[in-house]
């Protein structure tokens, strides 16, 4: 145990810079200044299944690995709705799953965003045309961010939600 | 009692290379097998409906062999399999919502898949517009000072949607009863007239975590059928991408346990082996889950000297840095008295329900796809299969911890003797209806999948058993007498797929 303390504190962070070609240091900053003008600070994030294969959910736990470590950047998911800024949806919506989807998202206060994750979350992706769904996060909840993948990596979620940020910020549609 | 049927046991080395030659059954013998079943003759490896025809699929467990009985000409129902042999109930109750085919007799006749909010019920028999469910009807419990807890579909952390129904007294769990199909996708419709890569794009999504082992368990299905001639390379690309697969969800999954009794460190540790393992995939691969990279016919891309190395490098690492964590593991105290003695899932149990994968073994089910219904590359590489007896979540781990150093080692035997030659071959030599079998060790367990073609390829039935089949109900049995607060660790240390079985 102590010799995990000890190479934790002597060895450098293994947490990766964000891209900077992809997303600049003035929207890291902007997202600073968003997250703290609009959200105080942070954005709280609660992710809801519609009907993944659990591919998605894998990369998205994979952001708070020590790589991405998404706390440090302001962004945290949090367990229940009512504490929740933004709601994430994975997969096809199934017909099984879209009630539980609507009062996820109809007992998040507002201001709320919600984001869609992977090919699935649009139109069913691989999926569409099956009885058993519905079809994307859109034919449930109104959808301000679509993150395509199958599953995006998590950088591309990273990169994202920082995008949403900086919408949040200029009021703006991010895509 | 009437006499079992004849049945036509086929060992690997025929249903691995050719069309699989199928019982047919009468009703009389149909139930005899459900008697033997509930004997212990044999396991069961799944049960699913056709149109109008059942189908049981049986693993004789000391002879290596397996068979499929067939039932048809069924109109509205067949006899109940699950009203002898519990694994066959949640099987049963799907194939009713999916073909209206009944199981007669059966004690539990309530809905599984389908919830009432489809448009149309029976969507792969009759597809009728659908006239409504009355609201599903949780098993009673009665006694002194209960009280029930629901969680779910949509649970507090990043995890697929499940609902859990806890009858608790005081803070001890008297019964759990389990309701999944929230994420039923309808893949089994999906996968009729679909083409052959058609079939393999949805069968690698149907449990994101396992779509290399689903993959191959396609293409093997596709292949026996029609006979295909894969490379041999192409079958020790499969094996070391599926060992990648079996890697990145153990060493996830051992933090992810830990971090469920509280120790968050080692989950720390873990997932940057996990994400190692994944960057590695994708630079080998072009996938960081190698999805479709394997197809009917062999892997989808071949690759180089560079790919190699990254894997050698990738599995040197795994093998230094992975040795402090176990110890550290098996030196801590307070995890472990979370972990010892929680979650038992009884030897005789598990047997009866045919678990696989890491749950059957710590609990001494010594089976493993791998070694037992042999495969290639498997037959020509030296596997330890480990086995525990004491069946806790402690066992689970430990069975994990030494796959993961099982996984290490084939990989390294694989590179080491990777063939040279063509990675795919062509799959479109025959012209008439063809049926195989697929069974595949996933890091979960055995994934089976059944394939029917027409004559021009075409897909006419696709079935498609996850192993959380046959251990999430272990899980409503473990979690008894444990307390609320340990069910997080217990449903993680078995780690079964909603979407698998949802489909």
């Amino acid at each position: 145990m102590r010799h995990f303390l000890l190479d934790g504190l002597m060895q450098r962070p293994l947490t990766e810079d964000v891209p900077a070609s992809q997303v600049s240091a003035e929207l890291v900053a902007a997202l600073e200044r968003g997250a703290r003008e609009r959200l105080g600070r942070s954005l709280a994030i609660r992710m809801v299944d519609a009907g993944s294969c659990n591919g998605c959910e894998l990369e998205i736990q994979a952001l708070g690995n020590p790589y991405y470590d998404l706390d440090r950047l302001g962004l945290h998911f949090v367990a229940s709705p009512r504490h929740a800024d933004v709601l994430m949806v994975t997969g096809p919506v199934t017909r099984n799953m879209a009630e539980a989807l609507r009062r996820t998202y109809d007992a998040m206060p507002s201001p709320k965003w919600v984001v869609a994750i992977g090919d699935c979350a649009r139109e069913g992706g691989c999926f569409a045309g099956s009885y058993a769904i519905i079809g994307g996060a859109e034919a449930v909840v109104p959808v301000d961010l679509h993150i395509p993948g199958c599953p995006p990596p998590p950088l591309e979620i990273l990169k994202g939600l920082l995008a949403l940020l900086q919408s949040v910020q200029t009021g703006k549609k991010a895509v | 009692m009437t006499q079992l049927p004849d049945l036509a046991w086929t060992s690997p080395r025929d249903f691995r290379v050719g069309p699989f030659a199928v019982t047919p059954v009468l009703t009389t013998e149909w139930t005899a097998l459900a008697y033997a079943l509930a004997a212990g003759k044999f396991t069961l490896m799944s049960l699913w409906a056709e149109d109008g025809a059942a189908c049981m699929a049986l693993h004789d467990y000391a002879a290596h062999r397996v068979a499929v009985a067939r039932l048809e000409g069924l109109t509205d129902g067949f006899p109940s399999v699950g009203v002898h042999h519990a694994a066959a109930q949640r099987l049963e109750r799907a194939a009713a919502d999916l073909f209206g085919l009944v199981p007669q007799g059966a004690e539990d006749a309530r809905p599984w898949l389908d919830h009432g909010r489809w448009e149309i019920a029976y969507p792969l028999g009759a597809a009728a517009p659908h006239p409504g469910h009355p609201p599903y009807a949780f098993l009673p419990v009665e006694g002194e000072s209960l009280h029930q807890v629901p969680v779910g579909p949509v649970h507090a952390g990043i995890i697929e949607p499940g609902h859990f129904r806890f009858t608790a007294q005081g803070e001890t769990v008297v019964r759990l009863e389990e309701r999944f199909g929230y994420t039923h996708k309808g893949i089994d419709r999906l996968m009729q007239g679909a083409s052959l890569a058609r079939g393999a794009e949805l069968a690698g999504r149907t449990s994101g975590d396992s779509t290399v082992a689903y993959a191959w368990a396609f293409a093997q299905a596709a292949e026996a059928a029609l006979e295909a001639d894969v490379p041999v390379r192409a079958f020790a690309l499969r094996g070391i991408m599926a060992e990648l697969e079996r890697l990145a969800n153990h060493l996830g999954d051992i933090g992810g346990i830990c971090n469920d009794a509280a120790f968050a460190m080692m989950l720390a540790q873990t997932s940057v082996l996990r994400e190692k393992v994944m960057r590695a995939a994708f630079a080998t691969f072009g996938h960081r889950f190698m999805r479709d990279q394997i197809v009917p016919g062999g892997v989808a891309a071949d690759i180089d000297s560079k790919g190699v190395a990254v894997l050698r490098a990738l599995i040197k690492e795994v093998q230094n840095r992975f040795p402090p964590l176990v110890e550290l593991y098996d030196n801590t105290a307070s995890l472990m008295d979370r972990t010892v003695a929680t979650g038992f899932a009884g030897p005789d149990l598990v047997r009866r329900f045919g678990a696989g994968g890491f749950t059957g073994r710590a609990s001494g089910r010594d089976f493993d796809t791998r070694r037992d219904l042999r495969y290639a590359p498997y037959h020509t590489l030296k596997l330890d299969v480990p086995g525990r007896e004491d069946g806790d979540v402690n066992a689970r781990v430990w069975i994990r911890i030494r796959e993961v150093e099982q996984s290490c080692l084939l990989i390294t035997q694989m590179l080491d003797t990777l063939p040279h030659g063509p990675v795919r071959t062509d799959v479109e030599g025959v012209h008439e209806p063809r049926e195989g079998l697929g069974v595949v060790e996933g890091f979960r367990g055995d994934i089976l999948i059944w394939l029917s073609l027409d004559a021009s390829r075409r897909i006419r039935r696709c079935h498609m058993r996850d192993p959380s089949w046959f251990q999430w109900p272990l899980l409503e049995a473990a979690i008894e007498n444990n307390i609320i607060a340990d069910f997080p660790l217990c449903n993680k240390s078995f780690n079964c797929s909603y979407s698998g079985q949802d489909l």
